[in-house]
């Protein structure tokens, strides 16, 4: 089973992605969307804790919610997928199951 | 909601003759709008509507009659950057009558 | 001439209004420059306060149209024009994001956490969105 979770919530305001991934299992991919998008840049105050969660995860960003906020595709952690919404929808059906940390 | 016609197309407005879908907007809706408030649009009318069109353009928000007049002043003279002559161009408000006009919606914190 | 609202001189209080929020992903940052451009209209002394994700508000190169919303961030360019110029951002939140002040697209006021505490303490009124 591999199972897709999606955070919305930034990470430096809320725990919904420490929750996420202290519950999702090893293999799991975690996809940053909206106000959590902030969280796949690299040189933030989180980054070096999602580096390390690489190790467990694979990581990936939705790239329309990152030109929304004005962050730079070139500026997220090297690693972490930016995909669109066809992206996002490959995801759903690649995976067996979707966990959405509201 | 209802609905403007111009040179035989509708177009959608909402309750108050706003126009709804912002950049449906052509010079012959103004017209028309005046008409219908029984105003004629002259040279001094227009420059007030390209004005706040480019305004829009810019900041994305129809300005408030205070920053208008002030705005209008800076770039087009002092003597037209007061609430007098902007008041004999549109008569209902330079904030309401203008924008509508100029298919921008009413501005913020104007009822 | 003087014009009518340059004529009446009434109480002038402290408004702050504190920014915590990214924008897009909740109503709060919109919200929150409506009720400022709405507050220049009573010719008050108003401060904005950019903290946390706030300081997302501001940043330059915002690009809507994939997520299909509006894109209000030239909004605060305007800001200039209704007399509101005190705008602070707190440099902890910029560095947490790995952002500087050239990342922003308004000229503001980087300070420290004592500083914009001191400020808070000066207002009459503070709104938090």
């Amino acid at each position: 089973m591999t199972m897709l979770h999606t955070v919305n919530k930034s990470p430096l305001d809320r725990n919904n992605l420490d929750s996420c991934m202290s519950m999702a299992k090893k293999g799991s991919k975690i996809l940053l969307i909206e106000d959590a998008v902030i969280g796949a840049m690299d040189n933030t105050a989180v980054a070096e804790k999602i580096k390390g969660a690489m190790n467990d995860f694979s990581f990936y960003v939705l790239g329309p919610d990152l030109q929304a906020r004005g962050l730079d595709e070139g500026k997220v952690i090297g690693g972490i997928n930016v995909v669109g919404y066809d992206g996002y929808v490959d995801l759903v059906t690649e995976t067996d199951n979707v966990q959405s940390w509201v | 909601m209802g609905t403007i016609t111009v040179e035989g197309k509708e177009y959608e407005v909402d309750e108050e003759g706003y126009l709804v879908n912002l950049s449906e907007w052509i010079p012959a809706m103004a017209d028309i709008m005046a008409k219908d408030e029984d105003c004629e649009l002259t040279d001094a009318h227009w420059e007030v509507l390209n004005f706040l069109r480019e305004y829009y353009e810019e900041y994305q928000i129809a300005p408030a009659v205070r920053v208008l007049t002030k705005a209008i002043g800076k770039k087009l003279g002092k003597e037209k950057g007061n609430s007098k002559y902007l008041y004999e161009l549109f008569p209902y408000g330079p904030g309401k009558q203008a924008c509508k006009y100029a298919g921008l919606p009413k501005p913020t914190g104007c009822v | 001439m003087a014009e009518p609202w340059e004529e009446d001189e009434g109480p002038v209080k402290k408004f702050m209004f504190v920014n915590r929020k990214a924008p897009y992903g909740t109503i709060y940052a919109l919200e929150s420059l409506e009720v400022v451009l709405i507050s220049a209209a009573f010719d008050q002394d108003v401060s904005l306060v950019f903290t946390d994700d706030g300081v997302l508000q501001l940043k330059k190169g915002q690009t809507t149209d994939g997520i299909g919303m509006k894109n209000f961030s030239p909004t605060y360019r305007a800001l200039e024009g209704y007399d509101i110029e005190k705008l602070y951002v707190d440099k902890e939140s910029l560095d947490a994001r790995g952002l500087t002040e050239d990342d922003l697209l308004v000229d503001v006021q980087v300070m420290g956490k004592a500083e914009l505490a001191d400020l808070m303490d000066e207002q009459d009124v503070v709104m938090s969105f």
